[in-house]
């Protein structure tokens, strides 16, 4: 497919249509005005001190209640510990995936600028998030279940979830054009979502060892409000810390970005000098 | 009262391990946007230099 055919009418040039840019129009909706990278840069920039600051003070604050103050479980004695940076890994592994869906329509869609780029920072935050649920899911299972690992739907499912972030890294790196790479990324982003409720609702659609949700919308919390606590500020603190990481990640895929194009058009340049 | 377990070295080994990892990817990130603002600094200083020797 070339551009004249996708842009019908239009009598522009004969490109492959993974060439094509698009202009992005400036219109004042929330959504393209962080389309451009400076407006980007400028917000992050503003942002940073004030996500990597909240997370420190929240993680320090979880961290000591949750290993100190908080009581044990008058089940799994002091155990139920390992809940308060298993839990958050959880929601941030969902959530940095259903991040990577939203850019993935905003690219598909909107030829947001930065969503791919979003996309390709996002995806190994959220790999190492979904890595950390199941490993401090297996140190929590061993002492509890006797085992490491069972084939029960909340755990695989989270396994499936680790599998999706691992191809989606993988493929938005295999092709020679990065735009083909980040088109089909997004896709395998839109068509993973469906693991997100099925790894949600996994524990009251199949009888699983996982214990059910303690904490749901709907209802009152099943936990100790002495638990709850540290366990909302970890979650606090995990997902300012997040935040805060990508958008470093993504301010210096940015900066990457546009060094890259000036060195391209300096040997551009060059080239052309040589050449007359 | 039920006695229970000591479980302490598999709660240790999880803290360790999600605050070592956060750790290194705050750090990583940290690092790797000052490495590239100097480096666009320098491409752009390059540029500038460039244009100004050319007009």
């Amino acid at each position: 497919m070339i551009a004249s055919d996708y842009f019908k009418g239009e009598p522009i040039a004969e490109l492959p249509i993974s060439e094509v840019r698009v202009p992005v129009r400036p219109t004042p909706n929330l959504l393209h005005r962080y389309a451009n990278p400076g407006q980007f840069l400028r917000l992050a920039h503003a942002l940073l001190p004030w996500l990597s600051s909240g997370a420190i003070l929240f993680l320090t604050v979880g961290v000591i209640w949750g290993l100190f103050i908080a009581p044990a479980d008058w089940q799994q004695g002091d155990t139920v510990r390992i809940m308060y940076v298993h839990v958050p890994m959880a929601w941030l592994a969902s959530s940095c995936y259903l991040g990577l869906a939203v850019c993935g329509v905003l690219s598909l869609v909107w030829r947001h600028p930065l969503a791919d780029l979003a996309a390709i920072e996002i995806g190994p935050v959220g790999a190492c998030a979904a890595a950390l649920c199941l490993i401090t899911g297996s140190l929590w299972g061993e002492p509890m279940w006797g085992t490491w690992w069972v084939w029960d739907a909340r755990l695989t499912s989270m396994l499936v979830l680790f599998f999706l972030y691992l191809g989606h890294i993988a493929l938005i790196r295999a092709f020679d054009e990065p735009a083909r790479g980040q088109r089909a990324a997004a896709i395998l982003a839109l068509a993973g979502v469906i693991d997100l409720p099925i790894i949600k609702f996994s524990v009251q659609w199949w009888n699983t060892l996982h214990q059910p949700d303690s904490i749901t919308l709907t209802g009152a919390p099943t936990m100790s409000m002495m638990m709850l606590w540290p366990l909302l500020i970890t979650t606090i603190g995990f997902t300012l810390g997040v935040a805060a990481v990508i958008f470093t990640r993504l301010s210096a895929a940015i900066h990457e970005s546009r060094a890259r194009q000036l060195l391209a058009r300096s040997r551009l340049d060059r080239r052309d000098s040589q050449a007359a | 009262m039920m006695h229970l377990p000591n479980h302490w070295p598999y709660i240790a080994a999880s803290y360790a391990l999600t605050l070592g990892c956060s750790l290194v990817l705050g750090v990583g990130a940290a690092l790797r946007l000052r490495k590239s603002k100097a480096r666009l600094a320098v491409v752009e200083g390059h540029a500038r230099r460039r244009e100004r020797s050319a007009s």
